[in-house]
């Protein structure tokens, strides 16, 4: 009789998944799967409200990376009216990169709950610490100081979203064709020099470097578990600059494979003529692939970890994420690293990147100018338009269109999490075969290595199928074939 | 003529035949409004500034002043009534303030905080008025209207005199409309003084949008309390 060993929901993880391992007679895996059994529709919703309300309203599909479905949708404005990139129209200086410092501290404010908040208490407690234990209160009771810091590096992250969004959450900035504001030179001086509470540029920069610090102390201690937990392949895709290095804002979708071999780059307005989105029965969450390369080579990798081993360079501008870069692809001898948990890694690289990105934008005058959008002429009204910009979490696309009366007809969203669909069903079954296979018993510790292998990812599962976000305690069942329940573990 | 009322046991002295509603606003003290505005004929419509007259609850802006009024304001029945009236209005249609432009200049959304509302104690209608959009430069989004009838009666064909907006219907089933030929007749200065004049989020001025970031937008700048005490609105 066939088992079944069902992880509901996953914890530390936004929104709500479950995990069903099926064991055979000999409890040999014979698959595992991650389902997504929530449905929220602000595709549906959007329609019918005015255009230009989509940043704000869609925005409102995740309390985490709100500022990316903002300025994805922003992007997607200014294609509809018209001036935006695919009309060949260059975006003016100020507005583009008040969103940019805006997507930057974003960045930063997500990875830094991520890694610290969820990521942090496995490398710092180990995998089979505790649960009591292994969390952020664990963290404040070992090593209060550390947790102090990152408090006020997540807070400074806020803070920069406030500046440019008028909002911790959820705020207005962008308006079609641009912004609805600059930056002050006494706004962008509170951010150098530090102010009550918030810490200068300098700190902010040792405070990020401290992230790679950590992973490297788990790296070493752990090396073989870590390079061996979880190394699936897929291809890698993100957003590129004419160098052909990550830019998080715009640019072409650039897809590699593990030599680094560019098999696709195009203009992401053309997405849908090169990705196919394949369907199941057991998860609302959609598993979109390479329609040239088929479902098992053309899936693809987002986030922290396909960008990384995407880019070649950061560049002279941002030399502590250069030298962080360079003894990562050192490490993985130049190859594409397959490894979920250098995702970690990844991501702490990108912590300190965002803030270098960061301190150049701040001394940059452009973000003063008064020069806020571009006003298009009624010809130039397409009503069409397609966003993508490089999510915390990766590459993130959001489609719409509009009547002439400016109405949403349409609305499609391609979250990134979505987007690491397969790869993440490909990292439960990796991590069961190597944890689950051959026991007879579910112990903590796999449980939680299933768990560490979905949050490499740091899935927004509730904007994947655009449900609520939450967090919930974790159940296992182990159910048979016929769907009785055998066994039954709850924390 | 010179008279005196009393006001929450102040007395005060005034001219016979001004608007309660106003002698209150020179005297420092607040009472809310939603169809009243300062120097336009009253509308009466909204009931938001009731207060208590001589033992009786009454809209203060249809209420001319008399010698020896004893006019009660800031009292817990009084507000209590005054923030009721406030959240039928939000019960009656469909608001979500977070993605809505008119966040911030918004008269209902700060009659909202003035009275310290929180919730709607009144079940959501969530009324369904579909929205109309065909004008050039105005947007109705129906479900926000509160029928105050400002722009009815205050906005007008500058040729010919005649309304552009009307209501339709009665009861639950009223909506605001706009003739289209009129309304396309209109210049960006008349769209935008429609939308300006409407108090909450239903007549939208399609050239708009966000214009103004967090924190510089009307209310941010200056409360609708203040702004009202001056004698500005
Ligand atoms: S009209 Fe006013 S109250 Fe209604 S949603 Fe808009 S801001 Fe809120
Ligand atoms: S559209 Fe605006 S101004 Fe006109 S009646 Fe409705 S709420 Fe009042
Ligand atoms: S303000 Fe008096 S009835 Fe509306």
């Amino acid at each position: 009789m066939g088992k079944k060993l069902v992880i509901d929901p996953v914890t530390r993880v936004e929104g709500h998944g479950k995990v069903t391992v099926q064991l055979d007679d000999e409890n040999n895996i014979i698959g595992a799967r991650l389902h997504v059994v929530e449905f929220r529709g602000f595709e549906k919703f959007v329609q019918g409200h005015p255009y230009w309300e989509a940043p704000m309203f869609l925005q409102r599909i995740c309390g985490i990376c709100f500022v990316s479905h903002h300025l994805c949708g922003a992007k997607v404005l200014d294609d509809m009216i018209g001036v935006g990139y695919a009309q060949g129209v260059e975006m003016l200086p100020t507005p583009e990169k008040v969103r940019r410092l805006g997507h930057y501290f974003q960045q930063l404010q997500s990875h830094v709950t991520a890694y610290y908040y969820l990521i942090a208490p496995e490398m710092i407690f180990g995998m089979d610490a505790a649960p009591e234990k292994r969390n952020i209160l664990g963290l404040i009771e070992e090593n209060p100081e550390m947790v102090k810091r990152v408090v006020a590096l997540r807070k400074w992250g806020q803070e920069g979203i406030k500046l440019v969004m008028g909002k911790k959450m959820h705020g207005i900035a962008s308006v079609p064709g641009g912004v609805n504001h600059n930056v002050t030179q006494e706004q962008i001086d509170r951010f150098l020099d530090g102010d009550d509470g918030l810490l200068d540029i300098d700190t902010v920069i040792k405070y990020a470097s401290e992230a790679l610090d950590v992973f490297y102390k788990f790296h070493e201690e752990n090396r073989e578990q870590v390079d061996r937990f979880a190394d699936v392949p897929a291809l890698n895709m993100c957003l590129v600059d004419a160098e052909g290095n990550v830019d998080y804002y715009h640019g072409k979708m650039r897809i590699t494979d593990e030599d680094k071999n560019i098999i696709e780059e195009f203009d992401y307005h053309d997405y849908m003529d090169y990705f196919a989105e394949a369907t199941e029965e057991w998860s609302y969450m959609k598993f979109p692939y390479l329609k040239k390369y088929g479902r098992e080579k053309g899936s693809v990798r987002v986030g922290p970890l396909a960008r990384v081993n995407n880019t070649k360079a950061y560049g002279k501008a941002t030399p502590l994420a250069q030298i962080a870069l360079e003894r990562f692809h050192v490490y993985n001898n130049g190859k594409a690293s397959n490894k979920t948990l250098h995702t970690n890694w990844a991501r702490a690289i990108e912590i300190l990147h965002s803030v270098e990105l960061i301190k150049n934008l701040l001394g940059d005058p452009d973000l003063q100018k008064e020069e806020l959008k571009i006003t298009p002429t009624k010809e130039q009204w397409t009503g069409d338009g397609i966003g993508v910009v490089e999510a915390p979490r990766g590459t993130l696309l959001h489609h719409y269109r509009a009547n002439k009366n400016g109405e949403i007809t349409f609305c499609n969203l391609v979250v990134s999490t979505t987007q690491n669909n397969t790869v993440m069903n490909r990292t439960v079954l990796a991590v069961a075969q190597e944890y689950i296979g051959g026991q007879n018993e579910i112990t903590e510790g796999m449980m939680n290595a299933i768990e560490v292998g979905i949050r490499a990812y740091d899935p927004c599962l509730s904007c994947a199928t655009h449900a609520t976000a939450g967090t919930m305690p974790l159940d296992v069942q182990v159910i048979d074939s016929k769907g009785n329940l055998l066994d039954s573990k709850k924390r | 003529m010179s008279i005196t009322i009393t006001i929450d046991n102040k007395e005060i002295k005034t001219d016979i035949g001004a608007t309660l509603i106003d002698v209150a606003a020179d005297n420092g003290i607040f009472i809310p409004r939603l169809c009243y505005m300062r120097g336009k004929p009253c509308l009466g419509t909204c009931r938001v500034c009731s207060v208590k007259v001589n033992g009786w609850m009454a809209a203060s802006c249809t209420i001319p002043v008399q010698d020896g009024m004893i006019v009660e304001v800031d009292t817990s029945e009084v507000k209590d009534i005054q923030k009721a009236l406030v959240e039928t209005l939000f019960s009656e249609g469909t608001h979500n303030c977070p993605s809505c432009e008119k966040s911030g200049r918004c008269d209902l959304q700060a009659m909202g905080y003035e009275t310290d509302m929180m919730v709607s104690r009144f079940p959501y209608r969530f009324t369904e008025r579909n929205k109309e959009n065909a004008a050039n430069l105005i947007w109705l989004e129906r479900d926000r209207c509160i029928f105050c009838q400002r722009c009815v009666n205050f906005i007008q064909d500058e040729e010919t005199g005649q309304k552009i907006f009307s209501i339709s219907g009665r009861g639950p089933s009223s909506r605001i409309e706009i003739d289209k030929e009129l309304a396309d007749k209109m210049n960006k200065k008349q769209a935008r003084a429609a939308s300006d004049i409407c108090p909450v989020g239903c007549i939208i001025d399609k050239e708009r949008g966000y214009d103004h970031a967090m924190g510089v937008r009307k209310y941010d700048i200056t409360s609708i309390r203040e702004r009202i005490l001056k004698g500005e609105q």
